[in-house]
């Protein structure tokens, strides 16, 4: 190879990725604290700015958009260059989604203690943030689909497929959600009125998981399941079907969120229905896998990264089951506005994307620093059981509490009044609040096991980039 | 039905929702005529991405592929039997309106005849009656604890309920009423009109003056002139004397009850900023009955019909 060999842009990959490690920190600490809010109200008393309700948005926006936002940017550009055999479309361009999505979560970090708020779930923040979000991801698909297009390889890789359509999407979304109009500079009220704004904003916010959580993550799995397990995928017609089906669908399943509303009975039928058929194809993402480690089970029971991709997977599986199952009306009737919702988001959250991005990211690390593997293996496995009991406290708590208030609610006495007011459900709630409080912290301290580990891993050795591979030969 | 704004889309959505059912049939059985291959003989497709990255073309997996296929008729038989194709409602008639209306109708046809029984009793009777005292203490925690508290001790703007000072009056047949029918509750706003109460300074002696009757520490030179404003403009509602007007809502200045509180500071934000209050109205929800009902528990809670009770 000659000395002008190009490289991969390795230094936008590795910026993301310890980003990613330090947000996750940030995001679910104050996930932690807004649980233990919930078991010590008077935590914070009298501190607006410490406030449940404006913490509660902190903790999503950052664990969604800067850990998961930065696990997505940093494994999108690795893989969609690796598997495009070319460095990326625009160093430029990839620091400025770099630089310019840093400044919008500390905006967001800002804005939202002190209480600036569009008031749309997992979209509070205000237009001029919003602006600058869609500055940041029109930059981000021209890097993206521009490597795309200079791959030197003819077909296009699967994973590339599924982040390519959790870039198309997430734009739409964000564009279309945040249609507002601004009355001062923090200010701004929604372009949509009654219960149009709401079908919006869910069709925004269960597209977000859809999309954001789900399609971008299954690009992942797809560049890195295999990789660690060093097997092929299982099957490329399974892919074809299932992506198709997954963002065809996902657009469809806003409505569940709104069963027993104002909505038209129409829309949320049309919801419930296209919810049911999402079974299947959200499967699809887990069997294929899964199942691409057959003939390689055995390297289950000494690679910790492997365990977190799969373990990450079984979650995605389970979750993608129990939501149908609670878009069904007569379920929803009792999981609506409980605990049990809260429990589903985080085995989605917690259990399949934080999971299948720390086995991302412990794949990518050491290879951003030269060296072979993380610093220390024994320390992943440590993250690994750090993690998965954390996420079974926080969910199998949350479902005994989910169901116990949706159960209490509706008790009623022989003479039909309510058998506990709201204040008993709340005050029979708080053992399990504790226990999602442990779970957490649990999971909080995974992440500090994983800082040191990815420390460690990059102290003493300097940052590289690898050289761009010619794509292999044909066989045919 | 009024969901749609023409005709347009209600075809538009028969059209877009069939079509997305049955593209999603379409698109699992094109790629479903594979059969497994004889075992051990499953091919790659032939690409390699970066070094390793390979693709097997097993067949979708039977069962997963029987899953998505109930998924895709268990919609179609779904749209058939519920509302979901646009203005169609679905042969079963089912609306979650009517669901509402069936669930209110058996409701009220098991518990209407408990709550009935008492309906014809006097108030005092009610009250004096143990069972329906139970049945007072349920509703009222079901329906009135939000904003009087489970004690019925109210807080800062929501009245308390176990003394015995009425803003509305405490005879039986109005508490029945303040129930029945709600209330609006309406302290004008002083503080855009100068000339009549002479703004934030103004509103200081009065409300030194407002202290004064009660018995609180005030100083006596601002309550002084506090009271020639006084018997000028708060007289018209709160009368002479202060002790207020049941007939208005108007609160006895007089007495140690203060619904928003009787620090200087707060009679002052009162005056200048007036106070908006209400009582929802819950005959229409309740039922007659009911109401009676909640209305002899409330006196009883005031300690004037509990007496018996013990």
């Amino acid at each position: 190879m000659s000395e002008t060999q190009t490289t991969y842009n390795y230094k936008v990959v590795r910026q993301f990725a310890i980003m990613a490690v330090i947000w996750g920190i940030v995001g679910m600490a104050v996930g932690v604290f807004i649980a233990a809010q919930l078991v010590w109200p008077d935590l914070t008393y009298g501190i607006p700015w410490l406030s449940y309700g404006r913490l509660r948005p902190l903790h999503t926006n950052a664990v969604i958009f800067a850990f998961g936002g930065s696990a997505l940017f940093a494994t999108s550009y690795y893989v969609v260059q690796r598997t495009s055999h070319v460095r990326l479309f625009s160093d430029g361009l990839a620091a400025f989604t770099f630089w310019g999505w840093q400044v919008v979560i500390l905006l967001a970090a800002v804005s939202l203690p002190l209480g600036f708020t569009s008031g749309k779930e997992y979209a509070e923040l205000e237009w001029p943030i919003d602006i600058l979000i869609t500055l940041v991801w029109v930059a981000y698909a021209v890097v993206f689909f521009g490597t795309i297009a200079k791959r030197t390889i003819s077909h296009i890789y699967v994973a590339n497929w599924f982040y390519g359509a959790f870039i198309i999407a997430v734009a739409l979304l964000h564009i279309v959600n945040s249609a507002e109009i601004p009355v001062s500079l923090t200010k701004s009220y929604s372009a949509y009125a009654g219960v149009q704004d709401a079908m919006v904003q869910w069709w925004y916010g269960h597209n977000a998981v859809g999309f954001f959580l789900t399609a971008g993550f299954l690009g992942m799995m797809y560049y890195f399941v295999p990789k660690q397990a060093e097997r092929p995928v299982y099957s490329y017609r399974l892919s074809v079907v299932h992506f198709w089906a997954l963002i065809f669908t996902y657009m469809w399943a806003g409505p569940h969120h709104l069963h027993y509303t104002a909505l038209p009975d129409w829309t949320q039928s049309v919801g419930m229905i296209f919810s049911l058929i999402l079974l299947a194809p959200s499967w699809g993402g887990m069997i294929n896998g899964i199942m691409t480690l057959s003939g390689a089970w055995h390297k289950l029971r000494d690679d910790p990264i492997l365990k977190f991709l799969v373990t990450s997977l079984s979650f995605y599986g389970m979750s993608t089951f129990e939501g149908p199952m609670m878009s069904v009306k007569t379920v929803n009737a009792l999981s609506h506005y409980t605990d049990w919702t809260v429990g589903h988001v985080h085995s989605g959250a917690l259990g399949w994307v934080a999971m299948v991005s720390i086995g991302s990211i412990y794949y990518l690390i050491p290879r951003m620093f030269g060296r072979k593997e993380m610093f220390s293996i024994k320390l992943i496995t440590v993250h690994f059981w750090l993690a998965t009991i954390g996420v079974v406290l926080y969910i199998a708590s949350l479902w005994i509490s989910g169901v116990m208030q949706g159960l209490m609610w509706r008790a009623v006495n022989a003479d039909g009044t309510l058998t506990y007011s709201f204040v008993e459900a709340v005050k029979s709630s708080y053992p399990f609040w504790a226990i999602r409080f442990i779970g957490g912290l649990l999971f909080l301290g995974g992440m500090f096991v994983m800082l040191f580990n990815v420390l460690k891993t990059a102290s003493g050795n300097k940052a590289v980039e690898a050289p761009v591979l010619a794509p292999a030969a044909h066989h045919a | 039905m009024s969901d749609f704004v023409s005709e347009f889309w209600n075809f538009y959505v028969v059209g877009i929702v069939l079509a997305s059912v049955i593209a999603c049939g379409v698109v699992l059985w094109s790629q479903s005529k594979v059969k497994a291959a004889p075992a051990g003989k499953v091919e790659t497709t032939g690409h390699v991405w970066d070094e390793t990255l390979e693709e097997y073309n097993n067949p979708l997996p039977r069962w997963w592929m029987w899953l998505f296929y109930i998924t895709v008729v268990f919609a179609l038989v779904y749209l058939v039997l519920y509302p979901g194709l646009g203005r169609f409602q679905g042969i079963l008639g089912w609306s979650s309106v009517g669901q509402y209306k069936t669930e209110v109708q058996k409701a009220d046809a098991q518990y209407g005849p408990i709550y009935d029984k008492f309906a014809k009793m006097p108030l005092n009777e009610v009250a004096a009656n143990k069972e329906a005292m139970e049945m007072g203490k349920r509703l009222f925690l079901t329906y009135c604890m939000q904003c009087h508290g489970s004690d019925a001790r109210g807080s800062k703007g929501f009245p308390n309920l176990t003394d015995a000072d009425w803003q509305w009056g405490g005879e039986p047949e109005t508490i029945q009423t303040t129930i029945a029918e709600g209330r609006m509750g309406m302290m004008p706003a002083y503080g855009g009109q100068p000339d009549v109460i002479g703004g934030e300074a103004g509103a200081k002696e009065v409300a030194n003056y407002v202290r004064s009757l009660s018995g609180l520490s005030h100083d006596s030179a601002l309550a002084a002139k506090g009271k020639e404003k006084f018997d000028k403009v708060c007289v018209a509602c709160h009368g002479p004397e202060g002790k207020g007007m049941n007939a208005l809502g108007a609160p006895n200045l007089t007495d140690k009850v203060w619904l928003y509180g009787s620090s200087e500071a707060t009679i002052v934000e009162t005056i200048t900023k007036g106070r908006a209050n209400r009582m929802p109205a819950w005959k229409e929800f309740l039922g007659d009955a009911k109401v009676h009902i909640l209305a002899a528990y409330v006196m009883s809670l005031s300690g004037k019909a509990g007496e018996q009770q013990k």
